[in-house]
């Protein structure tokens, strides 16, 4: 009787506990489905207009128009704004791994030479009104014009390089810095498939499709 | 109990982080600025609200024993469609709060009125309560973010207040800053009830010592009113 008595009540408490996560579980589902369209806008309008804020005015649509890229460490998806056909500029996503707190996320834009057309933070953990300063134009605008040809160059003023840092970031600073400095060599290096695959694509589509995304 | 009441309480009598001193995890880490206070002041209101109504409205079959499972259910699920609609449409708020969102299920607040009110009392006065608190709580994190941005970062809501020439007090949008402007903030309240309390001849919310009975949280719970409260003295 005891026994029973228990049973009855567990099975009580397990019924109106599912019931409750079964309602939940279906509101959650229907509102996932409404919304899963406008996120993935979100995440795209955030993505073209970082790329349009690094690149010189182009004409195509640059996120249709890309290439992946891997080295050892990480994976590099390369957005190519063309004018009227050609290339006009190239902007590509690199991570700084040693921010002051974690990982700082970098668009650079690039033209075919390799000079700087922008910078762009995509995301950082900095510390607000310290780190978080990488975000100012004031501080991304200084990369402008800049290109590997003075490799002296790319470190902060406190480390003997030529960039201004951030007061008291010199972390984040330095960061962002060598991970530009990182992106413009990784483009140096694979300049020829960034640019040529594109220009080759229309006659010999197979042979660059395998890097496509 | 007058509806007016159950609105107002979350303003000062019973605040929920200067008075309460609840759901500080959110409060500390959020503000930096005055407007992450509003946007997580708001997200947060809008949980309670919707957890409050839900709670009240279903009280009467939760039973007893699994009280506290089926509310964190309800709870995680409203501020899991707070995550998803605010990262579709308003996506740049959404960033700078990302980190905080689910963190509202665990914030003792929306918790701790689903079991204190909630779960007690018929929807109506639920959702006023949920407002009250979830209005107190959007304000005073908005007064905490405005301070601690004004001195830290020289800003109000953005927008340069001080100038170039003011050298900015870093401390106060770290870490450390969030406790010393509560702590702050606490203390000049506390004060203030005192005074007030003089004046009008009510006994004060706290009492110059500090025992449990004193404690805000403990009338609560409890329902203490005023009355039984001056007869324990």
């Amino acid at each position: 009787m005891e026994v029973s008595f228990i049973m009855k009540e567990i099975l009580r408490l397990c019924f109106v506990m599912t019931v409750i996560a079964a309602i939940s579980a279906g509101v959650l589902a229907f509102v996932d489905q409404q919304t899963e369209e406008p996120i993935k806008n979100a995440m795209k309008d955030e993505e073209m207009s970082a790329v349009e804020s690094v690149l010189p005015p182009f004409d195509n649509e640059a996120d249709k128009d890309t290439l992946t890229l891997k080295d050892e460490a990480d994976e590099y998806k390369f957005y190519r704004g063309r004018k009227e056909g050609g290339i006009v500029g190239v902007a590509f996503t690199v991570i700084a791994p040693n921010g002051y707190s974690g990982e700082i996320k970098v668009m650079v834009g690039v033209d075919t030479q390799g000079v700087v057309q922008g910078v762009q933070i995509l995301d950082h953990r900095e510390t607000p009104g310290l780190g978080a300063k990488i975000e100012t134009a004031d501080f991304r605008d200084q990369y402008k014009g800049k290109s590997l040809a003075d490799p002296e160059a790319w470190d902060v003023i406190k480390d003997g390089g030529t960039f201004k840092h951030i007061t008291g970031a010199t972390i984040s600073s330095r960061a962002v810095t060598h991970s530009i400095a990182r992106a413009l060599e990784f483009f140096a290096a694979n300049r020829e498939m960034i640019l040529g695959s594109e220009e080759e694509k229309s006659s010999e589509s197979a042979g660059s499709e395998e890097n496509l995304r | 109990m007058s509806v007016w009441k159950e609105f107002n309480k979350g303003f000062w009598s019973e605040n929920p982080i200067f008075r309460l001193v609840l759901g500080l995890c959110p409060t500390l880490a959020v503000t930096t600025t005055a407007e992450n206070g509003i946007g997580m002041g708001l997200a947060s209101t809008f949980v309670l609200v919707c957890s409050n109504t839900v709670i009240a409205s279903i009280r009467k079959f939760i039973p007893k024993k699994i009280r506290i499972p089926a509310f964190i259910v309800t709870i995680a699920t409203f501020v899991t469609i707070v995550d998803l609609v605010m990262n579709g449409y308003f996506h740049a708020l959404h960033k700078s709060l990302g980190l905080f969102i689910p963190l509202i299920v665990v914030n003792c607040i929306i918790l701790g009125r689903a079991e204190a009110f909630a779960s007690k009392n018929p929807v109506a006065i639920s959702i006023v309560d949920g407002l009250g608190m979830g209005i107190g709580f959007t304000l005073s994190l908005v007064l905490l973010g405005a301070i601690r941005e004004l001195l830290g970062n020289g800003t109000i809501f953005g927008a340069v207040l001080f100038g170039d020439s003011y050298l900015p007090l870093l401390l106060m949008i770290l870490p450390p800053g969030a406790f010393i402007v509560l702590g702050m903030i606490l203390g000049l309240m506390n004060q203030a009830e005192i005074k007030l309390a003089e004046r009008t001849g009510r006994t004060p919310l706290i009492r110059k010592e500090h025992d449990c009975a004193s404690c805000a949280i403990h009338r609560s719970w409890w329902g203490l009113g005023k009355g039984q409260e001056t007869a324990e003295q």
